[in-house]
């Protein structure tokens, strides 16, 4: 038998239907469900007389609007009225619910993985693009518009044209205090916005052999910002492990069946991709964005680059109007570009490895006094494991405001806004324009890096703080 | 979902790339839950000064583009997010086809199953219609059935589209009951294969 990437093994056991000149149609294993895109599909459900085909395998949380401090006293009216109507449309449908009082609750692309729903071979989908999280685990996952929501939700499947394969291989060693956050930002930077769209990403190689399935999933969670159709990882003993004991995770016996099963997914030796990439790891350094997409990145120890530095009017065009929005000048070294806001959260960047990574630069020094810096764990559960360590303790010495879970300052749909004009340094996935807050000026960095510019009040290389004595 | 079959209108450039959905509809307008009423925030941040004060510089707001159906934009178009409120924002605002380079995938699929035609033209070709669409009143004729994109001058392209999704989008049809006519089909495959 011809060898096979786990993408086509994957698409091969899904498909429904496949008729000649179509797209073909794909059953879902998994749909996730969150309040902002999801009232629109129920009620056209309710419009056209139809109910949720698989209840059992659908799951609904809210994350978006979700507030932070004070978190059951939600003082927009139209966010709590959103709230309010994914409970009433779960209770009406049957669907499982993981609501503010759930100690479960979590930003979705958390608490998936985090819960054991999340398995290998699964096809995941959710009305949200960083969807792509859960391929991490060797799944499908990929984000869905409201229409393809509703459509799910009525037959449990979707009619997709077969998207091409890209190998991502990343090989060779990363220098100490070089994140999984900064190989996918340097991946972008040097392929582009573009790079993914139409195709389903691999990343294959010894870089991501050697990382935890949180690395893999802030990887995987990225793929959309390259507009790849989804990103996955081949799993492993490393993925098996994780889930191992999870809530919705096989028990017993049958894991191990499920473990000798999903091991069969990986891809083949020899299996042939349409495209291949490779990235040597030795060449990245941390990462800070100095533009309105994850694209314009540059390594922290480099200046803001001119727009003339680019080969094409559109891009030139595209550089000046970043670089006016972002209120930054050509050729200033992007470590004397002082910040006023910190946040660590994200669906990127939110869980407990990520958190201990910052915590660990933080402690035993003060957030600078200039900065207000935040911490939102990615899950409830995330922030009572945090807790037990005493991580909570260590960000509040410093002077970190310690939240409850959700999506917080990534999008701004809830109270933690980023005012106009005002410069972030962000743990999450997107620094367009406005993403934060109408005129907020998004530098997207890791978790460490976003740590030493709170202590420091400015992008920081976290390698040098890291050589430094810790005063106190 | 209104059929699109051949559609004839004013064409305005946004001679912008990667323009992401965030731009389109601002997060703050996501929290209706009806599909309608998204078009008075279309672009917002880009449309307006401050509210009410519209931007006079931004492309949309220009006379000759203000009562545009065709929209011509640069390439990765609708990039980021997955909102769907994208595409609504775009049809309530009047757009009915897109005409692009490129477009991010998970857009491009929201577009047709909401009666926005989204057509994919070589970059030469979207250059030239951008500059034929500045600074004047400038009409294209999208023609579903031909593939073809012309306009009164002697321009003329063609574009490639999914024969499926054209089906759809000439008939308007509701894709959910296009579906449920393989219930058979789908309860098969859930038989050989439980969850």
């Amino acid at each position: 038998m011809a060898p096979k990437t786990i993408f086509e093994k994957i698409w091969e056991k899904h498909v429904v239907v496949e008729e000649e000149n179509k797209p073909a149609l794909i059953y879902i294993d998994l749909h996730l469900v969150h309040e902002v895109t999801s009232p629109q599909a129920f009620e056209g459900l309710r419009l056209n007389n139809r109910k949720v085909r698989r209840p059992d395998l659908t799951f609904a949380t809210m994350d978006h609007n979700v507030p932070t401090v004070d978190r059951f006293n939600i003082q927009d009216l139209i966010s709590k009225k959103q709230i309010d109507t994914l409970k009433k449309n779960c209770e009406e449908f049957g669907i499982p619910l993981f609501d503010l009082e759930s100690p479960e609750q979590g930003i979705v692309h958390v608490i998936g993985p985090e819960l054991g729903l999340t398995q290998p071979g699964k096809t995941i989908v959710c009305g949200d693009s960083h969807t792509s999280t859960h391929g991490a685990f060797g799944t499908l996952a990929f984000g869905i518009g409201t229409s393809e929501v509703e459509h799910v939700l009525a037959t449990q499947t979707l009619w997709q044209a077969k998207p091409k394969t890209l190998n991502v291989e990343i090989n060779g060693k990363l220098s100490p205090y070089v994140t999984a956050k900064d190989v996918i930002l340097y991946i972008i930077r040097e392929h582009g916005v573009g790079f993914g769209t139409g195709y389903v990403v691999e990343y294959t190689g010894d870089v991501i052999r050697s990382m935890s399935m949180e690395e893999r999933m802030t990887i995987c969670n990225m793929s959309i910002e390259g507009g790849a159709k989804a990103g996955l990882i081949s799993p492993d003993e490393v993925t098996f492990e994780y889930l191992k004991g999870r809530k919705f995770a096989p028990k017993g016996d049958d894991f191990d069946k499920a473990v000798e099963e999903w091991k069969k997914l990986a891809t083949d030796e020899g299996a042939v991709y349409d495209k291949t990439i490779k990235i040597d790891a030795s060449k990245i350094e941390p990462q800070v964005t100095w533009g309105t997409n994850p694209s314009m990145g540059i390594s922290v120890n480099d200046a803001v680059p001119h727009p003339d530095d680019f080969e094409t009017e559109t891009e030139r065009r595209a550089a000046r109007r970043a670089l006016e929005y972002m209120g930054l000048e050509p050729g200033t070294p992007i470590q004397d570009v002082e910040i006023q806001h910190v946040f660590i959260g994200s669906c990127t960047n939110s869980r407990l490895s990520d958190l201990r990574s910052a915590a660990e630069i933080v402690k035993g020094r003060k957030v600078a006094k200039s900065v207000k810096a935040v911490v939102v764990p990615g899950s409830q559960q995330v922030k009572a494991q945090a807790e037990k360590e005493g991580l909570d303790k260590v960000f509040k010495e410093a002077g970190f405001e310690w939240r409850d879970s959700g999506c917080s300052a990534c999008l701004g749909m809830n109270p933690d806004i980023i005012p106009e004009g005002e410069r972030c340094a962000s743990t999450s996935n997107r620094n367009f324009e406005g993403r934060q807050g109408k005129g907020a000026r998004t530098h997207l960095v890791s978790p460490a890096m976003a740590a030493a510019a709170a202590v420091t009040g400015k992008f920081t290389d976290i390698r040098k703080l890291k050589n430094e004595e810790v005063v106190s | 979902m209104e059929p699109i079959t051949v559609y004839t209108g004013k064409a305005a450039p946004l001679d912008r790339v990667n323009v992401d959905t965030d731009q389109i509809i601002p997060k703050q307008f996501l929290k209706r839950i009806e599909r309608t009423g998204f078009g008075e925030f279309l672009f917002y941040d880009w449309r307006y000064k401050a509210p009410g004060k519209l931007n006079e510089e931004f492309e949309l707001n220009q006379p000759e583009n203000r009562d545009a159906t065709i929209l011509i934009a640069g390439e990765n178009f609708g990039c980021g997010s997955s909102r769907e409120h994208a595409p609504w924002a775009l049809l309530d605002y009047g757009f009915r086809v897109i005409i692009a380079p490129s477009f991010a995938d998970i857009f491009y699929n929201n577009c047709m199953k909401n009666g926005i035609l989204p057509v994919r033209l070589a970059s030469q070709e979207v250059k030239q219609l951008m500059e034929k669409a500045a600074d004047a009143d400038y009409e294209l004729t999208v023609n579903l059935h031909e593939q073809t994109v012309k306009d009164l001058q002697g321009f003329s392209a063609s574009f490639d589209i999914d024969p499926h999704w054209k089906e759809m989008l000439l008939n308007g049809w509701d894709e959910i009951a296009v579906t449920l006519r393989y219930e058979e089909e789908i309860a098969a495959y859930e038989n050989q294969n439980p969850r």
